[in-house]
């Protein structure tokens, strides 16, 4: 029997997991995706939010601050990218310029830092590409941008390195009470644990009301973006917001952590927990917004979008966070609705899990956790020296597999070979960014198939775009 | 710093042909620099045949046209590296680049030649909606990977637009056992040459749906359908008149886009039609000494006539190489795209020329029994009719040494499509 | 007998609907063709299509696991599909040389299946 199986390897679960890995426990995480952050943390802003959209008082506000601070630290700890580079909300209506007094307000209750309310020539002056239309904008410093992707495979191989188990395309099908703990049928077969994690996204309802009375609801909500070649990366240094509404925060125009630019997200509940497909509507409702200069004082040239995605937000009808053991289901611990800000608020949703999880089940620290991690050298991000160095040491480094980016072959090969090595083409995107340039791998599919073969010793056919039945290819030629 | 005379970026049909023609005006020190792990770029999958016609007079596949150019590079022992990406250049010509054996090295030329090629548009850049599973490629991935690896990406095809590639990758998955259901065309007419419609499309049974495009992808592992709907004038889906196709596979052959990453390093001006430098009648660049010929100047629809472009831009560098640099000897005229007319290669010229020059153009529409003029300043100086013109098909003016000497002080000339 | 063949004219992009008036296997008369090399392609197109097959073929051995090849002239359209089967089974070994022939008189024609590229063996 395992100690604690955590359902979901999302950002919610592999910070939780991270955290609990201090402990001497046998933890084992079950994905039903092919990779960390496969599912709804896969496709979102990626920004760090500072803290003062959330209701004040609420379990929201005080994760997202505390979120916000330990981001940094966890940044430095487990070597992954952030970039703090301030949010605006931006005011274009003189009749609504006191919603940035609300905001101002909330930022203070939150114990936001640094928030202030900046005239037009100031903010123009910071962001000069700025509607005309500019009255006022509030701007938060401690706003920043990430990649989820990042956070999630940082915070995953960690926890693997210091001993939590990683079982992918593993799909829990049911949940039922045993004796001292709980009973999981999953596709793999079944599995006995003392306790439960449910960090289950947009399903974390569907577990939760397996073993509880007390129902919840979550609901998809839908998200889709424009994402814009790093050509115009350049248009915002901040994350530029609207005034937010009753959806969430509005849509963004905003820089990526890797300089690209998006405009989203919209807002829709969708029945489909697996609905991420962009729809016509929304897309042409987003090129709307560019063409139209929305938060933005030219328009935004629609030759430059690279590409349009879609990600769901895990909505509980009470927009609140569920951190906590569910009352009727001992040694059941929710991590449940954790929509926006639930990114940023993913390091403190870890901690205080595993503050939770080890009271509870009297866990003892281990003395040898292991508490940093080397993330994957970015060849490009080098100096010349070291750039040099690196190919000396390992010649892989100076084949160029994906030239959009300017990937190498040897950050390919340690995405493969590093603790839960990529095995899908998408797997290798997310640690990589091979294919996420403007040919959106066109160049670079064939190789990294190859590569992938070749480091798995498995023959080109079986490879997946991320896993389950996503191959690639369907055959050899002259079968038929 | 290692000295080059002449540096070629890319090793395609473009890179080598410039470097066989330099070799021949009495450059004697060339590298070709390819970041593929062979001579010939794209040539190499184009497997099917329909190469060569104005160059050697014969019907070649893509690999026996490169193989060609090949010989001819080896034979005059001109250097080129292979698995080598240039990482950066700048306008003073110091070019670097990388490979396994030497990692970072800079090197200065005398004379850059561009010739890095095209890349594919991708989904993306079309804003089709639905999911994003397996089994969406350009039609040149899946052109790679069935005709150099030996693979199938599907068996059951939809193709959205009707480029040659995505006409010829029609033909080829059909004639290994896939089933092409449809082949959806957003324009109203195809960008495909009359000969691949026939033969790719027409021979097989597959049907070429202008005015149509996909709507909607469904499946999230592998595609298992699109949805396709006609458009309307300003090429929005008309509602009602979605057809659902079952397909595990969507090929994309929705256009081909420059590659000029290097080019905005040096900081060469881009046309905005073309997407590739805007060079005067050298094939120069508005950088001295950097030459652009080829897919990365502006997209061919024939392989001959990139090996002519990139011959003369070949000559063009070891007479710059040679002459140091060009004194402009008259005031520079512009070569505008008139009325009908997208846009023209070159966009300038900068010297006197004393043969005729070519001016290729390609037109907005299909245009039938019209005329193509050649205008100096407001004076009309060529008016030729022509039985029909379409996008697909790349035309060309030529504009006499006479012509110019007798006109010596115009500022621009213009190509337009009028009434004949 | 008399029958009547409508094709599509390669010529240039016109792309003209030439129709062939075929009397006992032989044209008598085209029409919708707008210049000659329309009435040419007709008269060809319509009693015996020919097209030149280009495919691959498997390789052992070679930095390429399959070879391009070609027909070296038209043969039949009909007789494409026999074609591709007569090649589908086929295994070559590395090293191949752009030109060797890989099938001689492919479907009883006088036309040769021929290599396009050169296959280094490794």
């Amino acid at each position: 029997m395992k100690d604690i199986v955590i359902i979901g390897a999302g950002v919610s679960g592999t910070c939780i997991a991270r955290e609990l890995s201090r402990y001497a426990a046998h933890i084992c995480v079950l994905e039903k995706g092919d990779d960390v952050a496969s599912g709804t943390s896969k496709a979102n802003s990626g920004v760090i939010h500072s803290g003062f959209d959330a209701k004040p008082g609420t379990l929201m506000a005080e994760l997202n601050v505390e979120g916000n601070k330990l981001m940094w630290e966890r940044a430095k700890e487990l070597n992954f990218p952030v970039k703090q580079n301030g949010a605006l909300v931006v005011c274009t209506d003189p009749d609504e310029r006191d919603h940035l007094d609300v905001l101002l307000d909330q930022a203070y209750k939150n114990g936001v830092p640094g928030v202030r309310i900046l005239e037009r020539d100031e903010v123009l002056k910071m962001e000069p590409n700025l509607t005309d239309k500019t009255v006022a904008a509030l701007y938060a410093p401690t706003g920043g941008v990430i990649s989820p992707f990042g956070l999630a495979i940082a915070m995953g191989e960690n926890a693997n390195v210091n001993g939590v188990d990683f079982q992918f395309e593993t799909e829990v099908t049911n949940i039922y009470p045993i004796e001292g703990g709980y009973h999981l049928d999953t596709n793999k077969g079944p599995i006995e644990t003392k306790a439960i994690i449910n960090a289950a996204g947009v399903y974390a309802d569907v577990f939760h009301n397996m073993v509880s009375e007390k129902k919840i609801h979550i609901t998809a909500r839908k998200g889709e973006y424009l994402l814009f070649d790093k050509a115009i990366g350049h248009i915002f240094t901040a994350s530029v917001f609207p005034l937010p509404g009753k959806m969430g925060k509005g849509i963004l125009t905003a820089p990526t952590i890797d300089g690209n630019l998006y405009v989203g997200p919209t807002a829709n509940d969708v029945d489909d927990k697996e609905g991420v497909n962009t729809t016509q509507e929304i897309l042409d409702l987003l090129v709307d917004k560019a063409e139209t200069a929305h938060l933005c004082k030219i328009k935004l040239p629609l030759n430059r979008i690279i590409t349009s995605f879609s990600g769901l937000r895990a909505h509980e009808d009470h927009h609140e966070f569920i951190v906590e053991e569910v009352a009727d289901a001992p040694n059941f611990f929710d991590a449940a609705g954790i929509e926006s800000p639930g990114l940023t608020s993913s390091p403190a949703i870890g901690v205080r899990m595993a503050k939770i999880v080890s009271k509870k089940m009297e866990l003892k620290e281990k003395d040898n956790f292991i508490s940093t991690r080397k993330g994957i050298t970015h060849f490009r991000d080098l100096s010349e020296e070291e750039k040099q160095a690196k190919i000396a040491e390992n010649p892989a480094y100076g084949q160029i597999i994906c030239r959009c980016e300017m990937i190498t072959e040897g950050e390919i090969l340690d995405a493969i070979h590093r603790p839960l090595g990529a095995r899908s083409m998408d797997a290798i995107k997310r640690r990589t960014r091979a294919g996420m340039g403007r040919c959106q791998a066109g160049f670079c599919t064939p190789k990294t198939m190859e590569i992938l073969a070749r480091e798995w010793g498995v023959p080109m056919t079986s490879i997946t775009k991320k896993g389950g039945k996503s191959k690639m290819l369907v055959g050899y030629t002259k079968e038929i | 710093m290692e000295e080059r005379q002449i540096v070629i970026i890319g090793g395609g049909p473009a890179g080598l042909s410039a470097a066989v023609a330099a070799k021949n005006a009495g450059a004697d020190d060339i590298l070709i620099i390819e970041r593929d792990e062979r001579l010939g770029g794209i040539l190499n999958q184009c497997i099917h045949n329909g190469f060569g016609l104005h160059t050697f007079k014969e019907e070649l596949t893509g690999p026996e046209y490169a193989k060609r150019y090949i010989n001819q590079v080896i034979d005059f022992g001109i250097d080129y590296l292979l698995n080598t990406m240039v990482v950066d250049i700048d306008d003073k010509r110091q070019v670097t680049y990388m490979n396994r054996e030497e990692g970072l090295v800079t090197i200065k030329a005398d004379a850059v030649i561009l010739a890095m090629g095209c890349r594919e548009r991708p989904r993306g850049a079309l804003n089709i909606p639905g999911y994003r599973p397996a089994g969406i490629y350009t039609a040149g991935t899946a052109q790679r990977l069935v005709n150099m690896e030996g693979y199938m990406p599907g068996r059951k095809v939809v193709i959205l637009g009707s480029g040659d590639i995505g006409l010829i990758m029609a033909r080829r998955m059909t004639l290994e056992g896939a089933e092409v259901k449809v082949v959806a065309e957003i324009m109203p007419f195809s960008g495909g040459l009359k000969r691949n419609i026939v033969q790719c499309l027409d021979d097989f049974d597959i049907p070429l749906k202008l005015n149509h495009t996909v709507v909607d992808i469904r499946g999230r592992e592998r595609v298992e359908g699109v949805t396709i709907a006609e458009v309307d004038e300003n090429r929005k889906p008309i509602p009602g008149t979605e057809e659902d196709y079952d397909c595990d596979t969507l090929l994309l052959s929705v256009g081909l886009i420059p590659e000029n990453e290097l080019s905005e390093k040096i900081g060469v001006p881009l046309d905005p039609v073309t997407h590739g430098p805007i060079v005067n009648e050298t094939f120069e660049t508005k950088v001295s000494g950097v030459f652009a010929c080829g897919n990365v100047l502006h997209v061919h629809d024939l392989v001959d006539f990139v090996s002519e472009e990139a011959a003369k831009a070949g000559e063009n560098a070891v007479a710059f190489v040679k002459a140091n640099y060009y004194e402009p000897n008259r005031q520079q005229i512009d070569i505008l795209a008139g009325e009908g007319v997208g846009y023209t290669v070159p966009q300038t010229i900068a010297q006197n020329i004393d043969e005729p020059l070519k001016v290729r153009f390609r037109v907005r529409g299909i245009y039938q029994g019209k005329a193509v003029s050649v205008y100096f300043d407001n004076e009309r100086i060529q008016h030729k009719k022509k039985r029909i013109i379409a996008p697909g098909q790349m035309e060309e003016v030529l504009i006499k040494p006479e012509e110019l000497n007798a006109h010596a002080s115009i500022k621009q000339i213009k190509v337009v499509i009028e009434d004949a | 007998m008399k029958e009547e063949k409508t094709i599509t004219c390669i010529g240039c992009p016109m792309g003209c609907q030439v129709t062939a008036v075929l009397e006992d296997g032989k044209v008598t008369e085209v029409t919708g063709n707008t210049c000659a090399i329309g009435d040419r392609y007709a008269r060809k197109e319509v009693i015996c299509p020919m097209r030149v097959v280009t495919s691959t073929v498997r390789v052992k051995g070679g930095n390429l696991p399959v070879v391009s090849v070609k027909t070296n002239g038209d043969i039949p359209k009909k007789q494409i599909a026999e074609c591709m089967r007569q090649i589908r089974d086929i295994e070559l070994t590395a090293p191949i040389v752009a030109g060797d022939v890989i099938v001689k008189h492919i479907v009883g024609t006088d036309t040769n299946v021929i290599a396009t590229k050169d296959i280094q063996a490794v």
